[in-house]
């Protein structure tokens, strides 16, 4: 066995271990970042980055043999001829659901800061004491005033652009210049705007996209196509933005195909004293040991390394005294909403393709507002004219639909509500008793689904946007509810909560797992609720508030 | 305009949209009566293309075939489509070359722009009716699933893209009050 010390470990390398490796190892402490996939490198490993679309044989299609590959990632969008290497190996990483649940993983070195939506939202005070409020899970051991100056922090690395649109439910932050919307858009935001007096809102998404150069990155160059790796360093990734600082120290090592195993926990000391993990390539066992340890593996990976930890101990894992660890699991419900066609506006096209669209904040249960259903939702969507895609009712063939064909068609508009889901106990992931990965090693089994509240609120999520589209003076408006399947809004929640009483939670308020304090979980796990934003730019602001905490009670000897 | 299109049309939230995301659903299988390969012979690919061209005819800009639909469709149906779907095909482009000699008494291939026009103005009308009126179970109408290819393969193809549409692979900016006037091309991507 080959051993090997530390002052820091991260297992995980995407948008929160990215964050952890730069905190720490800018506060010198010399960090090994073990990550379990391949080293993607910044811009060389990009492949698909520079083709143009009739360069991909299938023009970017799903083929038999993938549909086959990955029996869970073809049920949504993310099945796609052109990025297939940033999604995870299902042969050799299965998982068992008790209840269906769509488990979209990326396990290479940049995580899924590779592909994700980029949607950069800060929660507001309701959402930190929203448990509080309704009795839902348990308290947050923090509260928005905690996390502000390090939502500010990040924002100020990572580069978001978006308004500041004054808004107490969606608090502003330190942006770049926003992205613009288009003409039709902004004529529907100001109707919005008056007819609901106020109440509602229609703006500028705020996305991680930058609208300038910012820190020796290139601004945004609106091609849209992000998801393949972005040769400009466009949007925030681990590679574009968290992993070249952290480089520089000269205090970091990354350490790709690690499967961290286990977390070695030291009974007399009650505190970790590292990491084994398995070579994905030989199979071979190697040991890390460190003075802290950052599990920012993404949600249920963190949660899958402390259930597989300290079973002498604990025969649930490290964490699981509180009979909390692996449960109040979330996400964003969505693939809901409505869309219709804008009449007008022959004249007007854009160029360029955004890589954002728009955002309707959340309105219900705010204020004097009240639902049948607790919490609330928010809305994304753009403004658009219609493409070649649509058929064209008196013409079939031949070259005057051809023509027809080639130019754009009526303005269409369209938005998907994203919506909050309670932490339920019951809804949780544990160990399965007799499936193995690729490794030999235990998975992961789901057990989780949509209740009440959720699905009362799928009502409104679909018929308050028709309502506003019509208010709007969007014609044909109609509803969609695609029933969304769990973990399709890729926001996996929970499982490790953050909390006061360490009988009910995994963590306290400064990430730390109660019994083991210099184990700190900062990714998804963490959260006590879900909110109804875009979750990551939270992971971040976490992330970098417990690296900071860690250095100055690592300085006091307190860790 | 379906459900899914309008989950496509909002899909860029997740970083990209997919067109006809829902083309290649996985059908039952049954045995192949043909062996898909044939589909690769060069005078298959040069039907396919005269077909495809019929669809979409040179006009101001290039036809379907010159933008390589013809080889295009193949690939497609070899690699994308479920055995169902690929029998479909193939079962229908016999059925083509048998409609025309019926109809018109000539092949495919002897028959002019005009003629190639209308007969397949009639099956794609004929084709319509059966996928509005067919159970989820039934198999597609093969008309359906070739202007699907056509379309796909013509208006992602480097003629399509470039000369049919317009297409800047950088575009560098964004203009949300970009002046349109009729006549001008629709963005490829």
């Amino acid at each position: 066995m080959n051993n090997y010390t530390y002052d820091a470990i991260v297992v995980g390398s995407g948008i929160s271990g990215g964050w952890a490796a730069k905190e720490l190892t800018q506060k010198g402490l010399k960090t090994i970042l073990l990550e379990r996939g391949r080293d993607v490198k910044h811009v060389e490993d990009y492949p698909a980055a520079t083709k143009h679309p009739w360069e991909f044989p299938h023009r970017g299609e799903r083929t038999q043999q993938m549909i086959e590959a990955y029996p869970v990632l073809k049920r949504d969008y993310p099945l796609n001829e052109k990025n297939l290497d940033f999604w995870v190996n299902e042969k050799e990483s299965p998982y068992v659901e008790v209840k269906r649940f769509d488990w979209f993983r990326g396990y290479q070195v940049g995580g899924r800061s590779l592909t994700w939506g980029r949607q950069s939202y800060r929660l507001n005070e309701l959402d930190f004491t929203a448990n509080l409020m309704d009795g839902h899970g348990v308290d947050w051991p923090i509260r928005y005033a905690d996390v502000a100056p390090w939502y500010s922090y990040v924002e100020k690395w990572a580069g978001i652009s978006g308004n500041r649109d004054g808004l107490a439910v969606l608090p502003d932050g330190e942006y770049l210049p926003p992205m613009v919307m288009n003409v039709v858009e902004k004529d529907l935001a100001a109707r919005i705007s008056n007819h609901y007096r106020g109440s509602r809102h229609l703006i500028m998404g705020r996305t991680a996209n930058l609208t300038v150069p910012h820190r020796g990155r290139i601004n945004c160059q609106y091609q849209r196509q992000c998801w393949l790796g972005c040769n400009f360093g466009g949007y925030f990734s681990t590679q574009s933005s968290t992993l070249p600082p952290a480089a520089a120290t000269g205090n970091l090592t990354l350490r790709p195909f690690a499967i961290v195993t286990r977390i070695l926990y030291d009974k007399d000391t009650k505190k970790a004293k590292g990491v084994e993990i398995m070579d994905a390539e030989t199979h071979q066992t190697y040991v890390y040991y460190a003075k802290v340890i950052f599990l920012c593996a993404s949600a249920f990976n963190s949660t899958w390394i402390l259930m597989n930890s300290a079973t002498d101990v604990w025969e649930g894992g490290l964490g699981s005294a509180s009979g909390e660890l692996g449960h109040n699991v979330m996400d964003h419900h969505f693939q809901c909403g409505a869309y219709g066609r804008v009449e007008g506006y022959e004249d007007k096209y854009y160029y360029g393709r955004r890589p954002t669209g728009l955002y309707i904040p959340r309105f219900r249960n705010i204020g004097a507002d009240k639902r049948e259903y607790l919490r609330g939702f928010g809305y994304q969507g753009a403004a658009s004219r219609e493409r070649w895609n649509g058929e064209i009712a008196e013409m079939s063939v031949g070259g005057a639909w051809k023509d027809a064909l080639c130019e754009p068609g009526h303005w269409s508009v369209g938005f998907n509500a994203f919506g909050e889901i309670l932490p339920y106990h019951e809804n949780r992931i544990y160990l399965h008793e007799e499936k193995k990965d690729h490794w030999g090693l235990p998975v992961l089994a789901m057990d989780v689904e949509l209740k009440e509240n959720e699905l009362r609120m799928r009502l409104d999520m679909a018929h308050d946007c028709a309502e506003m589209l019509e208010a709007a003076g969007v014609k044909d408006v109609a509803t969609f509810d695609n029933d969304y399947a769990f973990g399709q809004g890729i926001h996996e929640m929970g499982t490790a909560r953050m909390g006061r009483d360490p009988r009910t939670s995994v963590l306290n308020g400064n990430n730390q797992v109660w019994d083991a304090p210099n184990v700190f979980v900062t990714d998804g796990a963490c959260m006590t609720s879900a909110s109804c934003v875009n979750p990551s730019l939270t992971y971040m602001a976490l992330t970098a508030r417990a690296a900071s905490f860690a250095v100055e009670a690592l300085k006091k000897g307190n860790l | 305009m379906n459900r899914r299109e309008a989950l496509t049309r909002v899909a860029w939230i997740m970083g990209g949209a997919v067109i006809g995301a829902n083309l290649f659903l996985e059908g039952c299988t049954r045995e192949a009566t043909k062996n898909v390969e044939s589909l690769f012979e060069p005078e298959t690919i040069d039907f396919l293309g005269d077909i495809a061209d019929a669809i979409l005819p040179p006009t101001g800009s290039p036809g379907a075939k010159e933008a390589g639909v013809g080889a295009f469709i193949p690939v497609m149906v070899k690699d994308c489509y479920s055995k169902a779907d690929q029998n479909v095909i193939m079962d229908g482009l016999d059925k083509l070359a048998s409609v025309s000699l019926e109809t018109f008494g000539r092949k495919f291939k002897a028959l002019s722009l005009a003629e190639r026009t209308e007969l397949l103005a009639a099956i794609d009308s004929e084709a319509k009716d059966y996928q509005r009126n067919k159970s989820d179970e039934d198999p597609n109408h093969y008309f359906h699933l070739l202007k699907q290819l056509t379309l796909l393969g013509f208006f992602t193809s480097e003629l399509g893209a470039t000369k049919a549409l317009r297409y800047v692979q950088i575009p560098g900016r964004y203009d949300g009050n970009y002046p349109y006037k009729k006549g001008d091309r629709a963005w490829a991507v």
